[in-house]
């Protein structure tokens, strides 16, 4: 059986699984698995530039696709007409400051000659922006949420189509990746996961604390559609879509629901294609063999010429625009930003697993991981109450069987880490391993 | 100005929580340390065994509970601690002999090993939310407090309290007598001596007939006994909850970085560093600037310098502080 072979079966098999669904469950949930399966496959394709291309181990991943939620709040809501410009021009001040303090600090640093002197002026140069910091940027925070904290209390967005925001969420993940690599990314790779995985908690920690932003954990919710997606209540109430509905003999209410989910596919299918088409381009092109070089062997193409540190940092960016991408369009999907729900066993530790066991190095392999766990990951659940249902039928009714069929739903999580032991036991490469 | 006052809100707010939680940063940073030095990777499953090892203490505590067993006025966790080690023990041999031995064999790269412990990570963490559901727990029982702030101001007369409880006191001298277990065991036992030598040069500890299993063994033990002990602890000073237990990997990751991934004392150090540079960054200290300073400079604002919510962001700062400065940490560690 050739390549081309396996593979089309193996993609078969999930459209079976999706389809399936369809039938066995409903047509609701096997789109909302294909949109977050679509979504997800777009973020594994992003680790696995950063991994499978050039071998860096970033944990960080939740970060850059709460970054990307954010660009689609700041992007599609509209502005907060008490926050703008005096307050939110303040706030932006204060942190313009801060960012020039830090900058200045690594300046000097660099500049002056090692000694005393320097600690001192380093340590000033940090004290003193801070306090300057805080004293423009505290006031005009307090203005801002002061402002009718049941509904708004922020400084809302730009009011523009948020379909802009997903490419414009890779700009501001790949932002701070670019900040992120520049301090991080010399590091071993162990120390440069942990770090990752740190930042990744410092950034959902500004999203929950920092209510002048995106509300904090008092959420924002009803972002707009991104454009050829209607809202239902719109459908329901248009002849021309009611009459098809009744054409095929559906309840207006359930088509609109399938057909909106059906656009969003469209639309990720869209975006997955060309990030798709891209990653391959890059993976057959002279700087894809050079990245693959500098993983396998770093010592060496230091020795041919190429600048590794460089390399490495081209390619984190990179990677974690795509997962700021994937987040900006998870959250129009939502339609409401939730800092709470962004943990990293779902959005860091789960993507890896989908890179892992589709097969580290090939874009195919990381998007079938995509999928496939993606499909595992919502279906363990139901699957693990009704294998728990089974086990206990012989159970008397009483305290132990009703936490037993409780907690089954914690099975996910078990199964997710003996699907990746297993993988990396007896086939680490993946399920479609790399050329 | 009234130092006296200041001393003690001090106290109170940052000294004695600022020991406690620096004795449980130091436990499970010498786990982490232990596993960095022997078995050369970094442990991710590492805040999930310690949830584990917790969970074991919390339902034989229950179970000892339920038949009347109690320790007076300290918790009953304290009795059900050696059942919960040797539970922990018994499970991370098994991990090791199921899962990590098959790459030590093959000398796998150390990514490797790290991806197999978000394996054992991604189990350990079901495991638990599977048998004691992902809610908090509290388990602490017996007498609350040591001193508690009635007592204290009656004694001393001040408006200011410092207030000791049961929890800390006892992870303060748990932490002490663990701490001087192990530096005896590894300083002046035969298996100890031979568990340095490993972690100092691997060729040479084999040349000198060092069973590398049995080092491997008794690192795994000691380790499940660590992060037993530190998540008992920790669950008994605040409380019980899985995911808050995974979250710790961090400040244990940060804590053993920089003392030096693998140096036992720098991971003690790098635990009261973190902890204490945790709590006085996220403290108001008006209250204490209000008592040392004089009436008229006396602070109107919080002087909070970041929002607890940010804790993370400080171990995390120091990490970075110390990984670009000085990346084999405070004390000479390892960095292979």
């Amino acid at each position: 059986m050739n390549d081309t072979v396996k593979n089309t079966l193996l993609f078969a098999g999930i459209a079976i699984l999706i389809v399936g669904t369809g039938f066995v469950q409903s047509w609701n949930s096997a789109l909302l698995i294909l949109n977050m399966g679509l979504i997800s496959a777009i973020m594994a394709l992003g680790v696995n530039l950063q991994w499978g291309f050039a071998g860096l181990f970033n944990t960080g991943i939740m970060g850059f696709v709460a970054l990307g939620g954010l660009a689609s709040v700041l992007i599609s809501t509209g502005p907060v007409p008490e926050a703008w410009p005096g307050p939110a021009f303040q706030a932006f001040g204060g942190l313009i400051l801060g960012a020039i303090t830090m900058a200045l600090a690594v300046m000097v640093w660099r500049k002056m000659p090692k000694g005393r002197n320097r600690g001192w002026a380093v340590t000033a140069i940090l004290v003193l922006g801070f306090i300057l910091f805080r004293a423009v940027f505290d006031p005009a925070v307090s203005v801002i949420e002061a402002n009718n904290p049941a509904t708004s209390g922020n400084i809302g967005g730009f009011g523009l189509p948020i379909l802009l925001s997903w490419p414009l969420g890779g700009v501001l993940a790949a932002g701070a990746a670019w900040i992120i690599g520049k301090t991080a990314l010399g590091l071993r790779s162990d120390y440069l996961a942990i770090a990752t995985l740190g930042i990744a908690e410092i950034v959902i920690a500004v999203l929950k604390n920092e209510d002048w932003l995106a509300r904090g954990v008092k959420n924002v919710i009803g972002l707009p559609r991104p454009w050829p997606v209607p809202l239902e209540v719109n459908l329901q109430q248009d002849p021309a879509f009611l009459e098809r509905a009744a054409t095929i003999g559906m309840d207006p209410t359930m088509a609109s629901t399938l057909w909106v989910k059906f656009l969003y596919a469209i639309l990720f299918a869209v975006v997955l294609v060309i990030i798709f088409w891209l990653s391959e381009r890059a993976r057959h092109s002279p700087w894809g063999r050079m990245m693959r070089a500098i993983r396998d062997n770093e010592t060496a193409a230091e020795a041919m010429g190429k600048d590794v540190k460089r390399r490495h940092l081209q390619v984190f960016i990179l990677g974690s625009a795509v997962c700021g991408i994937a987040g900006a369009m998870m959250t129009s999907l939502d339609g409401q930003l939730t800092p709470t729900s962004y943990q990293p066993l779902r959005f860091t530790f789960l993507i890896w697993v989908m890179v892992i066991i589709g097969g580290s190095g090939n874009n195919l392999g990381a998007v079938l991981g995509g999928f496939l766990i993606w499909f595992l990951w919502v279906q363990v659940e139901p699957l693990g109450v009704g294998l728990m249902n089974l086990i206990t039928s012989g159970l008397s009714e009483g305290p132990l069987k009703t936490h037993l069929i409780d907690s089954a739903a914690h099975m996910r999580l078990f199964t997710m880490g003996i699907l990746l032991l297993l993988v990396l036991r007896f086939s680490p490469r993946g399920l479609i391993p790399e050329k | 100005m009234d130092l006296l006052n200041a001393l003690v809100a001090l106290s109170n707010f940052v000294l004695v929580p600022g020991l406690a939680y620096g004795s449980q940063l130091a436990l499970g940073a010498l786990g982490v340390t232990l596993v960095y030095g022997i078995l050369r990777f970094s442990n991710f499953a590492h805040g999930d065994t310690m949830a584990f090892g917790t969970m074991t203490v919390i339902l034989i505590t229950w179970w000892f509970q339920s038949l009347g067993i109690h320790l007076g006025p300290l918790p009953t966790a304290l009795l059900a601690l050696p059942f919960g080690i040797a539970i922990t023990g018994a499970v991370m041999l098994g991990t090791d002999r199921v899962v990590y031995r098959f790459y030590r064999r093959k000398k796998s790269d150390p990514v490797i090993l790290v991806m197999v412990s978000l394996g054992v990570m991604f189990i350990m963490n079901g495991i638990v939310r599977f048998i004691i559901g992902p809610e908090d727990q509290n388990f602490a029982d017996g007498e609350r407090f040591l001193i508690s702030a009635r007592t204290f101001r009656e004694m001393t007369g001040l408006p200011e309290a410092l207030a000791i409880r049961t929890s800390t006191a006892i992870t303060l001298v748990t932490a002490i007598l663990v701490v001087a277990a192990l530096f005896w065991f590894l300083n002046r036992t035969r298996t100890g001596k031979s568990m340095r030598a490993f972690s100092d040069n691997e060729d040479l500890a084999l040349l000198s007939g060092i069973n590398p299993e049995r080092v491997v063994m008794v690192t795994w033990l000691i380790v499940a006994a660590l992060t037993t002990i530190a998540g008992t602890l920790y669950g008994l000073d605040k409380s019980f909850k899985p995911f808050t237990y995974f979250q710790l990997l961090l400040p244990f990751f940060a804590a053993a970085i920089v003392g030096g991934l693998g140096n036992p004392v720098g991971a003690i150090a790098g635990g009261f560093v973190i902890a204490f540079s945790e709590v006085t960054i996220t403290y108001a200290w008006k209250k204490v600037a209000t008592y040392a300073l004089p009436e008229s400079m006396a602070p109107d604002s919080l002087m909070q310098l970041l929002s607890t919510d940010y804790k993370f962001a400080v171990s995390f700062g120091i990490l970075l502080i110390v990984l670009l400065f000085k990346p084999t940490g405070l004390f000479q560690g390892k960095s292979v």
